[in-house]
């Protein structure tokens, strides 16, 4: 076993994700199964090889600094689920003792 | 309407720019099409009737007064991860419901700018991820040549309303193989650019070193002709190409002799299902006839491409997806500090293939675990590239097939993940390497499914690769739309 309930458990913390026991036990052995067959890669001596980050190399993309039209305060926040005037509105971040 | 079923985008242009029909009234033939067949098929999330009427109003205005030009009139499908101004796009997932994109993406302005009539969204995995459509949060989309199989996926809804006649032409992307794939279970052409060929401006991020917009269409030359208005360098996306856009509609109608073909031994593979091959090997016969050389090439790495794209998929999806977290726009739903917020919300708002990939995703990113999966993935992926770079000093085009197998069931794979990732096996090295890659229909399995075949070039080769395919698919003149639907 590579990955264990509490390696799943911690990682969905860090993604943000709450799963339910069901959740955890299915993607425990799911993952379990998807990270044992990367593993090949492991079988491929890369020693040397610069990784590839983009396929088409593009470097040094330069515009003038010019001002342009950007979006309105409006189209900015009008998604929101929840907003006060032009905010985003979100619960506490910080406790209030 | 039949006969207008048949016709391509340049057909109609003609007809349109004759007056023999309006664009009111093709729009409204596509509509009502909509209408009696996509109960059945459930390609569309949305008809944007109203609007498509509209807009079908002013390209008629607009060609009456002989400013019509290549899209102008012409009724065409979006897959619903393209930001259209003004309009819900929710990449099929709870968690975008109700977002209206306050901006065009350039693929849809530079197509609005070129008159296209707006049909509706198209059904897909939740945020392209997935190979059958059956990730979607809303609906199960069918085959058209068989309605109790998937069409493929990620843009399982472009590919079956194109093959149905649910539009003349749609877009799709494709990050792995979700335009090629999904274009070979329904029996169409689709075409995956060259990363950086088409801007990503408005397209909802997944995998940003692989996503690409392209087009799924009934025929190789309309597959050049929204190639043509979609392409080119964008200022809102850096990663978007200078070069200047070549004439591609000018390479339909050439000749392929003295091409040399390269097919890769390590892509006819046991568990490729015998029709498939069977059918690969007659089309490679076909560009034999028409004077091309057939080199054997090796691509040594092919059977490391699925472990290194699902590292590279993942790793980039957990970052990308961290947006969504019931701030800025879509479904939030309420906890008592803004962490149990977002986990509540995110909890939610995705679908099980998405959390699936963001855990994945950020296992693979999590300390101590990054040089060995993600670096590694890098690694190998630059020795893949360079399988393609020493093919291509050999050969100008490569041929493969797209998909090992035929379509397959609805719910054959849904709780394989593994086995669902596998059959995108000899797609993802060209989203890996960056090449522009192409399916066009090669022929039908003992049960009348449709097969495609691959056709890979050399960055910005699609001139050669849609000169090749038009040979190809000229020569063959298979079925394009199913009797249920014709």
């Amino acid at each position: 076993m590579k990955v264990t309930r509490d390696v799943i458990e911690y990682v969905a913390h860090l993604g943000r994700l709450e799963l339910d026991p069901d959740e955890i036990e299915r993607y425990t052995s799911q993952l379990d199964a998807i990270l044992e067959y990367m593993d090949k890669l492991n079988s491929l001596d890369t020693s040397g090889i610069e990784p590839t980050t983009h396929a088409i190399p593009n470097v040094n993309v330069f515009r003038e600094d010019d001002v342009t039209e950007a979006f309105s305060v409006e189209a900015s926040v009008g998604n929101a689920p929840e907003r006060k005037g032009s905010f985003f509105k979100v619960p506490p971040i910080i406790e209030v003792e | 309407m039949e006969e207008l079923l048949g016709k391509d985008i340049l057909e109609l242009g003609n007809l349109l720019a004759k007056k023999e029909i309006t664009s009111v009234e093709l729009t409204k033939c596509y509509l009502e099409r909509i209408k009696r067949h996509d109960g059945a098929l459930q390609s569309y999330l949305r008809v944007t009737e109203d609007l498509a009427i509209n807009m079908a109003q002013e390209a008629d205005k607009k060609i009456a007064k002989g400013e019509g030009s290549l899209l102008t009139g012409i009724p065409l499908g979006i897959k619903d991860i393209l930001c259209t101004r003004d309009m819900e796009t929710t990449c099929a997932s709870q968690i975008l419901r109700g977002f209206i994109a306050p901006y065009d993406a350039t693929v849809i302005q530079r197509m609005k700018q070129s008159g296209f009539i707006h049909l509706g969204r198209l059904n897909m995995d939740e945020f392209a991820m997935g190979s059958s459509t059956e990730n979607s949060s809303f609906q199960v989309t069918k085959n058209p040549w068989d309605l109790s199989r998937i069409p493929g996926g990620s843009s399982g809804g472009s590919a079956a309303a194109v093959a149905a006649g649910l539009c003349v032409a749609a877009l799709g992307t494709d990050t792995g193989g979700s335009i090629r794939q999904p274009a070979s279970l329904c029996g169409t052409v689709g075409l995956k650019p060259t990363y950086g060929r088409v801007s990503r401006y408005g397209l909802v991020a997944f995998a940003s070193s692989l996503d690409q917009i392209g087009p799924i269409t009934r025929s190789v030359k309309d597959a050049a002709a929204l190639l043509q208005v979609i392409a080119g360098r964008d200022g809102m996306d850096s990663t978007s190409i200078p070069q200047p856009v070549p004439d591609y509609l000018s390479y339909i109608g050439r000749d392929v002799g003295g091409l040399r073909i390269g097919i890769p031994q390590e892509y006819f593979i046991e568990g490729m299902e015998p029709d498939v091959r069977k059918a690969v090997e007659d089309a490679i016969k076909v560009f034999e006839r028409n004077g091309t050389a057939v080199v054997p090439i090796s691509l040594p790495h092919t059977d490391y491409a699925v472990a290194t794209y699902y590292v590279i998929c993942t790793a980039e999806a957990s970052s990308n997806l961290a947006r969504y977290d019931g701030v800025k726009y879509g479904f939030r739903a309420p906890g008592k500090d803004i962490i149990e917020m977002y986990k509540k919300t995110r909890s939610a708002g995705f679908g099980k293939e998405v959390k699936r990939r963001i855990i994945l995703g950020t296992y693979v990113l999590s300390s101590g675990y990054y040089d060995a999966y993600y670096r590694k993935a890098g690694q190998v992926r630059t020795l893949i590239k360079r399988d393609f770079d020493r093919a291509f000093e050999q050969c100008d085009l490569v041929l493969t097939p797209v998909s090992p197998t035929t379509a397959f069931r609805i719910g054959e794979k849904v709780e394989d993940p593994l086995t669902m990732y596998l059959s995108d096996i000899f797609t993802i090295p060209v989203n890996l390497a960056g090449l522009p890659g192409l399916s066009v229909p090669c022929g039908f399995d003992h049960t009348g499914l449709p097969i495609g075949l691959q056709i890979i070039g050399k960055p910005l080769d699609e001139p050669l690769i849609l000169q090749a395919a038009h040979v190809f698919e000229t020569e063959m003149r298979l079925k394009k739309i199913p009797d249920r639907f014709a």
